[in-house]
């Protein structure tokens, strides 16, 4: 589309006035072909440079960026779910180290990865530091001086005046600077410019992407990122201990964990009652009493899904919520040998939850023999009612809570030394407590409520508090302002270099060889618009109403009856240059 | 409240009865641009053959400018001439769809204003469909569908409004409208059902209003590029010479010229990237507020991403010696592919943490 480069392929005859009229509309690097007879080491290298920061180069790593970008997609990374990786591995024997080696669990950090958007951006330097300085040139120098034969532009007019060509000259002149174009007066034409934002906007835009790169850069490796699960009346304070899992940048240091710490007081929850939108989260907030530092200033702060609690940089979201009902297990003696909150997780919309109750040590037997006991803890807040189905939760609020238990006893193998799902039971090494029929005993409890352990086992008491829990992500990221400036700057860059055109005007004005001064314009963008030759009728018109159509012409074409005929405007402006270049009438 | 829920639970019926008749009103507006094509055929245009073959060389190389204003003679504006640049083929853009028969575009008139029924229905079934929700209409695929096939019509209205030449478009999106909204009456339909708190904040309207708009109007672009392919060799096979099947010569014939077409989707597409760009930082942002990381590679985050470098390598090929043309069309076509991955084939083959992911 840009005339700036196929003129140069254009009919013969294009004189070089013309060429250097259309040259430079845009600071797109030349593709030059390698001159390959006379190079040394150092040829080569200018060679290889010369190539990186083509257009075509950078074409096609943009492209292998993109490609390589799509297997991230496909395959589990471990940027961003390890548990997906590890059930991926598990799954595929042979694929797993092929993927390894090709790096394909870490493809975003992957040498091939990195090297393509670094050869990028380093094209991208390239390519921006010569055009700026080429764009600078622009800037300081005048519009190209008018083409021999301006009827050859895109977007061209004529008519004849009585006016003098000094007049016309200087009345263009000061039109076009009223309109803001750059422009001069050479000889017998004034030559004039404009859409200059074009080209700073685009290389804004491409500043602004490495802008964006480093601040991604900087908030990839200085990153910290950590969840948390906080049950009602409890706490947590920023260090490293008090995650329950915690991923970090290269570059980070602990000692960076901004200190504060909060207690969630309560969470509160309320949810559309009815309608096709029936459980679907109204208030949905975490309550909590922070402080900066050790001994700073407690304050209380909401927490909502889209709205993080801030302290000094380090955010606190709100992931998600679930209850943790608190129950009391007493041993043969009736002496309580576990009390607590236990956090289970919800599996469904309505909050039905599972967990595991896990009681490691303060439990003896009747015999007073030391034992571990351990409970599958299945919870609804809002039960069904007896006999209606399964045992699902049929709305998130805790209208009838129900918690049905079934119990083990045994070994809960924590002692091995393998960390352990603290949600789930492993019951290998555990023997069930059976019921009078010999079944594994299972009860349902509704708050307040106890099951009997058999044999004097004891007892599980569902208390009436029960309590609700919320998980929280506090991730620590830098640039983030940074990534935003960029980010807003790019995409100003944008608009300004795909919606400005870059054009330029001539306006020549002779006087014939009957005295009748001949106007010429002509218009030259960047890329065909039909607003080139829109501007430039404006132009025209604006400057014609100063110099009007001399009345002799009876040939010259001034009103829209033969607008068809494409050769009468050609002709006219053919009349005064048929001397100089005959071959023009075959052109048209 | 539970007479609130009554009147969402029928608002919502009366949003599938809008859709359904939309489809419909859209059914007739298909046979009527199929009566457009057949009325069309029976013209004989050939202007594309006359400008490209035998007297090509005596072919105007000029085209005019009329700008009349009325006025007196003598005050009349100059006229401008525009010549295209070097290089680039001078042919003339076909009639349209009608053929320039009267029959033809009787035709096209009637599946015009049809389509204009069926957008205002179809748009109403949105709108009953978000007042039944009480919330932003894009929660789910169903809802991400209605309101896409509805933007994209939306925007060809507004272009025929404007006075740009693509009725021509008209028989193709009312296909795909069709297609669009049988599967997502038949496959995505969900019911009007919760949204997960996170979806619950004001980034959900500017980044997926954004998102739908921009996919509908590359859409278009895309359709443009296509027969933009097409009528490009059948340009070329004219320009050498050859014969192309009477068809092809038929239906080809009547579209705008290449050089029209490539124009058209090249606007559209340079258009729309800007747009695309801020809906991919809009997301960035939105997901800074609900996750804690502006970009986190998930699947959605990572197609995006490719989408918008395509588009980026598409607007270098322009820009670039020796990939403009066809190549530069290639790449505006893998462009929308990936768009149309990132909605379909994410949503429902891979999961990530965009919650509405899964029909
Ligand atoms: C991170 C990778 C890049 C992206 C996302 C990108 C994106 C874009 C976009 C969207 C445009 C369209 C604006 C317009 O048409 O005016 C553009 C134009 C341009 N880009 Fe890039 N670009 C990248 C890298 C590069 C590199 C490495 C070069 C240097 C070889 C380069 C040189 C140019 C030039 C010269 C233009 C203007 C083309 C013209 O004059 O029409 N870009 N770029």
């Amino acid at each position: 589309m840009s005339t700036t480069e196929t003129d140069a392929t254009g009919p013969a005859g294009v004189d070089e006035r013309e060429l250097a009229a259309g040259a430079q509309l845009s600071t797109a690097p030349k593709e030059e072909p390698p001159n390959v007879a006379s190079i040394g080491v150092i040829g080569w290298l200018r060679w290889i440079w010369r190539q990186l920061t083509s257009m075509r180069v950078a074409l096609i790593l943009l492209f292998l960026l993109s490609l390589g970008s799509i297997p991230g997609s496909l395959i589990p990374q471990n940027s961003v779910d390890e548990l997906k990786v590890q059930d991926f591995k598990a799954a595929h024997e042979t694929l797993t180290p092929i993927y390894e080696k090709l790096q394909l669990f870490d493809v975003y950090s992957s040498v091939w990865f990195s090297a393509i958007y670094l050869l990028l951006f380093v094209s991208l330097i390239g390519c921006i530091v010569p055009r700026s300085w080429q764009f600078v040139g622009q800037l300081r120098s005048r519009a190209p001086r008018a083409p021999g034969r301006l009827n050859r532009m895109p977007a061209y007019t004529t008519w004849r005046t009585e006016a003098d060509p000094e007049e016309v000259r200087a009345a263009g002149l000061a039109m076009l600077k009223k309109r803001r174009f750059r422009a001069h007066t050479e000889g017998d034409a004034v030559a004039a410019e404009k859409g200059y934002l074009r080209e700073a906007g685009n290389l804004l835009f491409h500043v602004s992407l490495i802008v964006m790169l480093v601040a991604f850069a900087a908030g990839t490796l200085f990153k910290s990122e950590g969840g948390k699960l906080v049950v009602e009346g409890d706490g947590f304070a920023n260090h490293l201990t008090q995650y329950d899992d915690f991923k970090s940048g290269s570059f980070f240091d602990t000692g960076d964990l901004a200190p504060f710490s909060f207690t969630l007081d309560r969470f509160e929850g309320s949810y559309e009652p009815s309608g096709p939108e029936r459980g679907t989260p109204r208030v949905y907030k975490a309550h909590v009493t922070w402080s900066k530092g050790t001994d700073g200033a407690e304050r209380k702060a909401a927490i909502e899904v889209n709205r993080p609690l801030e302290v000094d940089g380090t955010k606190v979201y709100l992931i998600g919520h679930g209850y943790a009902p608190v129950v009391t297990v007493r041993d043969g003696k009736g002496k309580v040998a576990y009390q607590g909150a236990v956090p289970l997780l919800p599996i469904d919309s309505n909050s039905t939850s599972t967990g595991a109750i896990k009681v490691a040590d303060g439990y003896r037997d009747k015999n007073g023999k030391k034992e571990q006991l351990g409970f599958n803890a299945f919870f609804v807040p809002t039960f069904a009612g007896e006999g209606k189905g399964e045992m699902f939760s049929q709305f998130p609020a805790p209208d009838f809570p129900v918690l049905a238990l079934s119990a083990y006893h045994g070994s809960l193998g924590i002692d091995s030394g393998l960390p352990q799902n603290v949600y789930q039971l492993d019951t290998s090494k555990m023997k069930k407590f059976e019921d009078a029929d010999g079944e594994l005993l299972k009860e349902r409890l509704l708050p307040g409520e106890t099951m009997k352990l058999p044999n004097g086992a004891g007892s599980v008491t569902f208390e009436k508090d029960l309590k609700e829990w919320a998980s929280f992500q506090v991730s620590h990221q830098s640039g983030n302002g940074l990534a935003l400036a960029g980010a807003v700057l790019a995409l100003a860059g944008l608009v300004a270099s795909l919606f400005i055109q870059r054009r330029r005007v001539w306006i020549r004005a002779t006087r014939g060889a009957d005295g009748i001064t001949v106007v010429e314009m002509a218009g030259l963008g960047r890329s065909e618009s039909a607003k080139l030759p829109e501007e430039l009728g404006d132009l025209a018109a604006t400057l014609h109403t100063g110099a009007p159509t001399a009345p002799d012409t009876a040939d010259a074409p001034a009103s829209a009856e033969d607008a068809e005929s494409a050769e009468d405007p050609a002709e006219s402006a053919a009349a005064q240059e048929a001397a100089d270049h005959p071959a023009e009438g075959a052109e048209k | 409240m539970t007479l609130a829920a009554a009147t969402n639970e029928n608002l919502a019926n009366i949003s599938n009865v809008l859709v359904y008749s939309s489809m419909a009103v859209y059914t007739l507006a298909f046979f009527a641009h199929i009566a457009e094509w057949v009325f069309g055929s029976r013209s004989k245009v050939g202007r594309t053959a006359a400008a490209l073959t035998g007297t090509a060389a005596a072919a105007p190389a000029v085209q005019v400018t009329a700008r009349s204003k009325g006025g007196t003679a003598v005050l009349e504006r100059p006229k401008v001439v525009t010549r295209s640049a070097a290089g680039t083929r001078d042919v003339p853009d076909g009639p349209g769809a009608d053929g320039g028969t009267e029959q033809g575009d009787v035709y096209g008139r009637i599946a015009v204003s049809l389509t204009i029924l069926g957008f205002l229905v179809e748009a109403g079934g949105v709108v009953a469909r978000a007042m039944s929700v009480q919330r932003a209409p894009w929660g789910n695929m169903y809802e991400f569908s209605i309101t896409f096939s509805t933007v994209a019509v939306g925007a060809y209205l507004l272009l025929l409004a404007l006075k740009k030449n693509v009725r021509w478009i008209g028989l193709i999106l009312v296909t795909t409208v069709l297609l669009d909204l049988g599967v997502a009456t038949t496959w995505l339909y969900t019911d009007s059902d919760q949204l997960v708190p996170a979806l619950d904040s004001y980034w959900l309207w500017i980044h997926v209003s954004t998102a739908i708009f921009c996919g509908a109007v590359f859409y278009l672009g895309a359709v443009g590029t296509l027969l933009y392919l097409f009528r490009d060799s059948y340009e070329s096979k004219l320009a050498s010479g050859g014969k192309p099947g009477a068809f092809a010569t038929s239906v080809l014939e009547r579209l705008p010229s290449a050089a029209s077409l490539d124009k058209l989707s090249y606007r559209i597409n340079a258009a729309v990237f800007p747009l695309w760009t801020f809906t991919i930082i809009a997301g960035a942002i939105w997901a800074g507020d609900a996750w804690g990381r502006y970009w986190g590679w998930d699947p959605k985050e990572v197609w995006s991403f490719v989408t918008w470098v395509v588009y980026a390598a598409y607007l270098h090929a322009r820009a670039t010696a020796g990939w403009k043309g066809r190549k530069a069309a290639y790449l505006a076509l893998f462009a929308f592919a990936t768009w149309l991955w990132n909605y379909y084939g994410v949503n429902i083959f891979i999961t990530g943490k965009h919650s509405y992911a899964g029909v």
